[in-house]
């Protein structure tokens, strides 16, 4: 059977000689045969679009109370039903898109960031620099990121915003560990080599030909990171280090209905549910690019 | 064998050093100034003066933190801002209920996890593989505390069968150690599948088949065992998770933990209690780490038998 | 005329890949007589790994399906087994062993354990005497420290060792059949020598047959009484070993004979087979030699030559050439 495997790995090399073009539609053809990352695509984009719109799309406005309407199930003038203040849940809801995918896009950009960074600089140059970089990335790896972002948030404070810094700083270290085993291989490979050959300077070689080789794999995780991120956003708001509970952010909503989890449970089920969807489709996409871009990590 | 135990034993000390270390500064970069803080409210200058001299605040920062390993290492906390009472005394009655919640979590997402992933691995392709695995995605992307809420909701209000928090009895364990490890049982089920189906390709595999072996023992016997070594290593990793995720379990089903203790001391900015929590916590985690590298090296033959 | 043990009659495995299914072989049929040392030649990707495991049936977890033919071990259909009677076959009936000794035994199992289970599962043995056996079955295959070897890793064995193991595995239930793949390939030459030695010896103490798979014709020469020439697939030419080293019929046969080097012969470069074996989703049509031959005419690229029968019994070649050439000298 040992000529089959060989017969498997060839086609890989031979793709990443192809040219760009027939590269991304053939991404498309084997990404389309996957059919739960689609509909995970699918929902995301739609995520994306509501978020842009909410503004436009929301019932009635987020922060306003209607104290008689309080904690009213969903019904015909209500879909999702409203809060303790009589705030519209579906209005909350929408506008809480914006919040939710906001945090967790900046603060996964800004880990990937400067973990892609350090990740090439301690691939590339290796020596103390590498050890220096990994051996904290390991440390940091060691700790569960909730506990990270607990621990960062209990020093610098609570909010939105110390939030995002807490879950960026806990994204570091998986794009720099990436980041850097990527770098290590593209750095063997002929075409840095034949770069260096002629001349390239550092930086030139690290930007033109190792970057490129490490985009699939940084989109991956990247994907899988936005995930993360936003299910320990809302961990923190839950635990009330987040976002502040007049704000729409799904973490407190769900922290506030839990004080009403016996009367009107549909606000629990309703902030709730949408996290637990939102988280699992951008896991469900990041499953699928990892199949389509890079079958050999599993 | 004996060489490989002292190595990664005495590995873990330069770490916790370290990881003290940051911890210190942690608490240091607080802005405010802790003596006054720690002084009270109504302290005159004088007090304070002296609570930063008791402190050894006035020190040098390496002195401080020197001065400070001493006190953990003696066992010495600290005293709470909050309630007076000292630090260990505070910790101690939690420890035991945090411990036994991530131990009844991790048994059961263990058991159910690995059988999961291995049946999907054996049914690749197939729908049962299909159902399992979206099972497993599903409760890697499940927020513990919502699904926490939802358990009571359902368990406890409607249906009035299982305490709604608290730890009054055995039961009370059930709900809240369902929702812990849900992540760790997802985790469990993808990892042992990939480890199973990459065992399954290997050469000894068809081998043992070759021998006239039957399927199910040729998974048991000879991909399973091979993956129980990764699967033991990864589970061992989770007790981590399943410590910090005991920090919002424990904050749905008021219960008297650890985690609560942390999230607690955070909103009162207790930080004499944060400090030793996690610090306790990080300790926790390089033990554990710790115990799955030693039991990484028995269950493997090439580093039991390293000449 | 001796006792045939195995015959294959019009084997095809076919592999299930994402654009439609592939055919790996075809229409392969031979037979091994009982004590005999059967070989099985041809470049990598020639389709003999696929008849070794289509024989045995260890298709299992690779993309391949039998979807014709027989096997007949002692006059029994081994494809219409049900798993469970196939299993009562292999490793007793009939045993195998592999190109890579070192990741072919279980690398978290002593060595004793993994012997013990292949003779517990055949023989009625209880675990003492099962050990026992074990013993005397490492002591015949020349390993000579048995004690230390039984209770080792596979980590701890070299490679020529681990082949030891496992032969010893597989002769532990005195199999009539060895299917081994490549033995050799993966070792040193002395240790290569060695282990060829080990196997004939046990044919002839043991009357067990052999079909020795390799890419390798100086161990063919060596070893085997009759020759199976496999290409794409199929199988090209078929005879006994003195026919096919002094009158090759196959162009096939023929170029990977001049591949050889010659004792007493000088040359610059030993010629070799331009090009390379068809991929199996792209087999050309007609003769899959066709495009690499240098005798080819039009019909080669149009029709698939049949397997006839040669002048000499027994022996076979699937060549429009060589058909040509017979009716000729028929008509002569």
């Amino acid at each position: 059977m040992s000529e089959e495997k060989g017969a498997l790995t060839v086609p890989q090399e031979e793709q990443a000689l192809a040219p760009r073009q027939s590269r991304v539609k053939a991404f498309f053809i084997k990404f389309l045969g996957r059919k739960t990352a689609v509909v995970a695509a699918c929902f995301i984009i739609l995520l994306v679009i509501i978020a842009f719109l909410a503004p436009v799309l929301q019932p009635f406005d987020p922060a306003t109370p209607d104290y008689d309407a309080i904690l009213s199930p969903p019904n015909a003038k209500h879909l999702f039903g409203t809060d303790e203040y009589g705030r519209d849940i579906l209005s909350r809801l929408l506008a809480g898109s914006r919040l939710s995918l906001s945090v967790s896009l900046s603060s996964v950009t800004l880990g990937a960031g400067l973990g892609a960074v350090l990740g090439i600089l301690a691939g590339y140059y290796g020596g103390w620099l590498d050890s220096l970089i990994m051996r904290t990335a390991d440390v940091l790896l060691a700790f569960p990121d909730i506990l990270l972002a607990i621990a960062i948030v209990a020093v610098i404070g609570p909010g939105l915003s110390n939030v995002i810094i807490a879950v960026a700083v806990f994204s570091i270290p998986s794009f720099a560990r990436i980041m850097r085993s990527s770098t290590l291989t593209v750095k063997q490979s002929l075409y840095v080599e034949a770069a260096r050959s002629i001349g390239a300077t550092n930086r030139s070689i690290m930007w033109k030909h190792i970057f490129p080789g490490t985009v699939a794999s940084i989109i991956v995780n990247f994907t899988m990171r936005i995930g993360t991120a936003i299910l320990a956003a809302a961990s923190l708001s839950f635990l009330g280090f987040g976002a502040k509970p007049t704000e729409p952010d799904w973490g407190a909503m769900l922290s506030t209905g839990r004080n009403y989890l016996g009367v009107a449970p549909h606000i629990v089920y309703f902030s709730g549910g949408i996290i637990f969807l939102t988280v699992l489709a951008f896991n469900l996409l990041g499953d699928g690019l990892r199949d389509t871009l890079d079958p050999k990590i599993q | 064998m004996g060489r490989y135990f002292l190595k990664r034993v005495l590995g873990t000390i330069p770490l916790m050093l370290v990881i003290s270390f940051i911890i210190f500064m942690f608490v240091h970069m607080i802005p405010g100034d802790p003596a006054r803080i720690m002084a009270g409210k109504d302290a005159t200058l004088e007090e304070i003066n002296r609570t930063r001299q008791a402190l050894g605040l006035d020190q040098p920062l390496m002195k401080q933190y020197l001065m400070y390993l001493d006190r953990m290492f003696h066992g010495d906390l600290g005293t709470s801002t909050t309630t007076g009472q000292t630090v260990a005394e505070m910790i101690g009655p939690r420890f035991l209920p945090t411990l036994t919640l991530a131990g009844c979590a991790l048994v059961w997402s263990l058991i159910i996890g690995v059988l999961l992933g291995v049946l999907s691995a054996v049914m690749r392709g197939k729908w049962e593989d299909y159902i399992g695995m979206l099972i497993a995605i599903s409760g890697i992307s499940i927020p513990v505390f919502w699904l926490g809420l939802v358990l009571i909701q359902i368990f406890s209000v409607q249906l009035g069968w299982l305490p709604t928090g608290g730890l009054d009895n055995m039961q009370s364990y059930i709900l809240p150690s369902f929702s812990l490890g849900i992540g760790v049982m997802a985790i469990m089920a993808r990892f042992s599948r990939s480890s199973m189906l990459e065992n399954m390709k290997e050469d000894y595999v068809r081998t043992a088949r070759a021998k006239g072996q039957k399927e199910s023992m040729v998974v048991l016997k000879h991909a399973f065992r091979n993956s129980l070594i990764e699967v033991v290593t990864v589970a061992g990793l989770q007790i981590g998770g399943l410590l910090a995720g005991s920090i919002l379990v424990e904050t749905v089903f008021t219960i008297p933990g650890m985690g609560r203790l942390l999230v607690d001391s955070i909103k009162f900015r207790d930080y004499p209690v944060i400090e030793a929590e996690l610090l306790l916590f990080s300790l926790q985690f390089v033990v554990i780490n710790l115990i799955v590298d030693l039991l990484y090296g028995v269950l493997n033959p090439k580093i039991r038998y390293e000449s | 005329m001796a006792e045939v043990l195995l015959e294959v009659n019009h084997l095809r495995t076919e592999f299930k890949k994402r654009k439609g299914k592939v055919t790996a072989i075809d229409d392969v049929s031979f037979h091994i007589d009982k004590g005999e040392i059967v070989g099985l030649v041809g470049e990598s990707g020639c389709g003999k790994s696929v008849t070794s495991l289509s024989i045995m049936r260890l298709l299992r977890d690779t993309p391949g399906e039998i979807t014709n033919g027989t096997v007949l071990l002692g006059g029994k259909n081994l494809l219409e087994l049900s798993d469970k009677e196939m299993h009562a076959f292999q490793g007793k009936q009939m045993a195998m062993i592999f190109q890579e000794p070192m990741t072919s035994l279980n690398p978290v199992m002593r060595v004793k354990e993994q012997i013990v289970e292949a003779i517990r599962l055949h023989l009625d043995m209880d675990q003492a005497q099962a050990l026992k056996h074990t013993e005397k079955m490492l002591t015949q295959v020349g390993i000579p420290d048995v004690q230390q070897v039984m209770n080792s890793y596979p980590h701890q064995l070299s490679g020529g060792m681990s082949q030891r193991v496992m032969i010893a595995m597989a002769m532990s239930c005195y199999p009539e059949l060895l299917i081994a793949d490549e033995p050799t390939t993966a070792l040193d030459v002395t240790i290569q020598a060695q282990i060829l030695d080990l196997m004939r010896e046990l044919n002839q103490k043991n009357g067990m047959s052999i079909l020795l798979i390799t890419h390798d014709l100086g161990v063919v020469a060596e070893m085997c009484s009759r020759v199976i020439v496999m290409y794409a697939g199929r199988i090209v030419e078929q005879a006994d070993v003195e026919t096919l080293f002094a009158h090759p019929r196959n162009p096939y046969t023929q170029g990977l004979l001049a591949s050889l080097p010659r004792l007493g012969q000088h040359v610059d470069m030993l010629p070799s087979i331009p090009g390379t074996v068809p991929d199996l989703a792209n087999m050309p049509a007609g003769c899959k030699f066709a495009p690499r031959c240098k005798y080819a005419m039009d019909i080669c690229t149009k029709e698939e030559p049949k397997l006839v029968d040669m002048e000499k019994p027994g022996c076979k070649c699937r060549c429009w050439l060589v058909e040509q050439q017979m009716k000729e000298e028929g008509k002569a």
